[in-house]
């Protein structure tokens, strides 16, 4: 069984006069511990289809099924709750809360759960030694280079141990060397079990996944 | 991590705004409490001043003669009407309703003596009644504790070359003066004061009584009621209230009032629209912020908590210095306001806790509308760069 199963998912903008069809019967499915690429030109409506399936963004039509949860029949509230605990995202240029320290920043998706503050400290310690940023807690997100904010980023998503991963360009601000250590970095989770599924235009970034979807002008062009 | 420390960081990053945002919601909270402070002192003063003042009801026979008059020497010939009070009507003031308003009763019967060749009025009191409703005498020598001993009025001391210690005679009874009267510029310095039974018997009125001078608590009932019972209790005399500049006095301090709390409300909307524009400006910087929240999976309710938990931190630091600075002001501009020399400083805790809840209750109210634009916010929308 897969643990998403995307349906005949339409999405139409509109802006004034203008229908943009964003996507087109979009129909996926993607197994437990998959490492997916999403590719495509830009306007293909690679980042719709992350943000619908992030829980972000209602589609016109179709479902996404998570763990047999049609997510987009939860209220509001829920749909909040789902993405708690079953996301994480990393999100294009970090989007780090610049007040808060990389330990807080990290420990943001747990703030709003019940564990003590104790607790988080240490989930949030582990994952910050697993992404390597270890001794660099109590920093401030402007005091770290690009590939490191993107780790922080990456522990972040990770910390409440989500079963799904998303990530939107996650090489997109970083250099070339960095990326890569990065895209290892994934591998490995991938490796571990994680489920992954990557918003990319890079081809090189493409080769660390098990399957890469392609999208073009809203329709998945073959994988 | 909880979401009070989210608030608290956000706060600390925006030092410059979170100030001018606290500042403009204490303005409006010292305005109030001065406003209140200065209203007080007022009230409290005129208070004062009611006490000095002594008796605020006067109980008159009933008379159809106008001359009758308290002071000087016109009152000798009326006092002596057929028609006087009583004795007994002294205990029935009493017995009215609100008798725990009464402070002091105080009975007189005025007469007058020849006094080696001179005419002077003589007033028959009950000293210890007189003492405490003429709280400002200052006497020379002592009260007359006993029946044969009188008190004199500066001025009749002087024409008498009488002094403390001295033996007057009244109508052939023999008194020793047990002090005299510092000038007080008033009637009382043209009297003889001696105890009451004393001067019914010497002018031989036995139980008869001139006026009765009363002194009520008009704080908690108006005198007019007051004035109203004894008035049934005593259906043959006439009672008057003394209002007077205390009166006018007493109305000013009511249009203050008004006054105060025009300009109060004025300040506190001024206040809450800084509040306001504040907290959605500040929401509307944190868009992108906004977004992320939600996307790691924060209900609309943890956006709104925020954002309620930095309007109430912020109004509880505006109640808390408001509070300060408006009982400082109060402090140094209410004796200014008032001609009083000093003022003492009083911590209200009712006063303190009003001001801090009155300024949460701001801080809060005002972004409720910014709290629910947060809430509704559309996180693609704020993540644009996804």
């Amino acid at each position: 069984m897969s643990l998403i199963e995307i349906k005949n998912l339409f999405k139409t903008y509109e802006s004034g006069e203008e229908k943009v069809c964003a996507l087109v019967d979009v129909g996926v499915r993607i197994g437990r511990g998959e490492f997916i690429s999403v590719m495509g030109p830009s306007g293909s409506g690679k980042s719709t289809l992350l943000t619908i399936l992030g829980g972000l963004n209602h589609p016109t039509a179709g479902e996404v099924v998570v763990d047999d949860i049609s997510i987009y029949q939860l209220p509001l509230e829920r749909l909040a709750d789902f993405r708690r605990e079953y996301l994480g995202f990393i999100f294009q240029s970090f989007q780090l809360i610049p007040y808060l320290t990389v330990i807080e920043n990290v420990m943001l998706p747990l703030s709003i759960t019940e564990r003590s503050n104790r607790e988080q400290a240490r989930m949030a310690g582990e994952i910050l030694e697993r992404t390597g940023l270890k001794g660099k807690e109590r920093r401030l997100p402007d005091q770290l280079s690009g590939g490191e904010q993107e780790r922080v980023a990456i522990a972040r998503a990770l910390v409440n141990a989500p079963p799904i991963l998303l990530a939107d360009e996650p090489t997109g601000n970083l250099d070339t060397r960095t990326g890569k250590e990065i895209m290892e970095l994934f591998k490995s989770l991938n490796a571990e079990g994680q489920t992954i599924i990557m918003v990319t235009h890079n081809p090189e970034n493409a080769v660390f996944s098990s399957r890469t979807i392609s999208l073009r002008d809203g329709r998945v062009d073959g994988n | 991590m909880k979401l009070k420390d989210i608030s608290i960081n956000n706060l600390r990053r925006r030092k410059g705004k979170v100030f001018f945002l606290i500042l403009g919601l204490t303005i409006g909270i010292t305005t109030v409490i001065s406003l209140i402070s200065i209203s007080r002192l007022m009230n409290e003063d005129i208070a004062n001043k009611l006490d000095e003042y002594g008796a605020n009801i006067l109980v008159l026979p009933r008379s159809d003669d106008l001359s009758l008059s308290y002071g000087g020497m016109s009152i000798g010939g009326v006092s002596l009407d057929a028609r006087t009070l009583n004795d007994s009507d002294i205990p029935k003031i009493r017995e009215i309703e609100v008798r725990e308003n009464i402070n002091i009763v105080s009975p007189k019967f005025v007469g007058v003596v020849e006094i080696e060749g001179k005419k002077i009025p003589l007033m028959g009191v009950q000293f210890q009644e007189e003492g405490r409703l003429k709280k400002w005498w200052k006497i020379h020598g002592a009260l007359p504790k006993n029946r044969d001993e009188a008190l004199l009025g500066n001025e009749v001391a002087v024409r008498l070359f009488k002094s403390t210690n001295d033996h007057l005679t009244i109508n052939g009874r023999k008194v020793r003066i047990s002090g005299i009267l510092e000038e007080t510029g008033s009637q009382d310095d043209f009297l003889i004061y001696a105890d009451l039974s004393f001067v019914q018997e010497a002018l031989n009125k036995p139980k008869a009584v001139s006026l009765i001078e009363v002194s009520a608590y008009c704080n908690t009932c108006p005198i007019e009621e007051i004035v109203d019972q004894i008035s049934k209790k005593l259906p043959h005399a006439k009672v008057t209230a003394i209002k007077q500049t205390l009166q006018t006095k007493m109305e000013a301090l009511d249009h203050f009032k008004k006054f105060s709390i025009g300009i109060s409300v004025i300040v506190l909307l001024i206040g809450a629209l800084i509040v306001f524009t504040n907290m959605m400006a500040s929401v509307n910087e944190r868009k992108r912020e906004i977004g992320i929240f939600r996307a790691i999976g924060f209900r609309k309710s943890h956006i709104m908590r925020i954002i309620f938990l930095e309007a109430l931190i912020v109004g509880l630091i505006a109640g808390v210095t408001g509070y300060l600075l408006g009982l400082g002001i109060s402090h140094f501009i209410g004796p200014m306001a008032l001609g009083m020399k000093s003022v003492r400083w009083v911590i209200d805790p009712s006063l303190a806790i009003g001001a801090i809840f009155l300024s949460t209750l701001i801080g809060v109210l005002s972004s409720v509308y910014p709290a629910l634009h947060a809430s509704k916010m559309d996180p693609t929308e704020a993540l644009r760069a996804l």
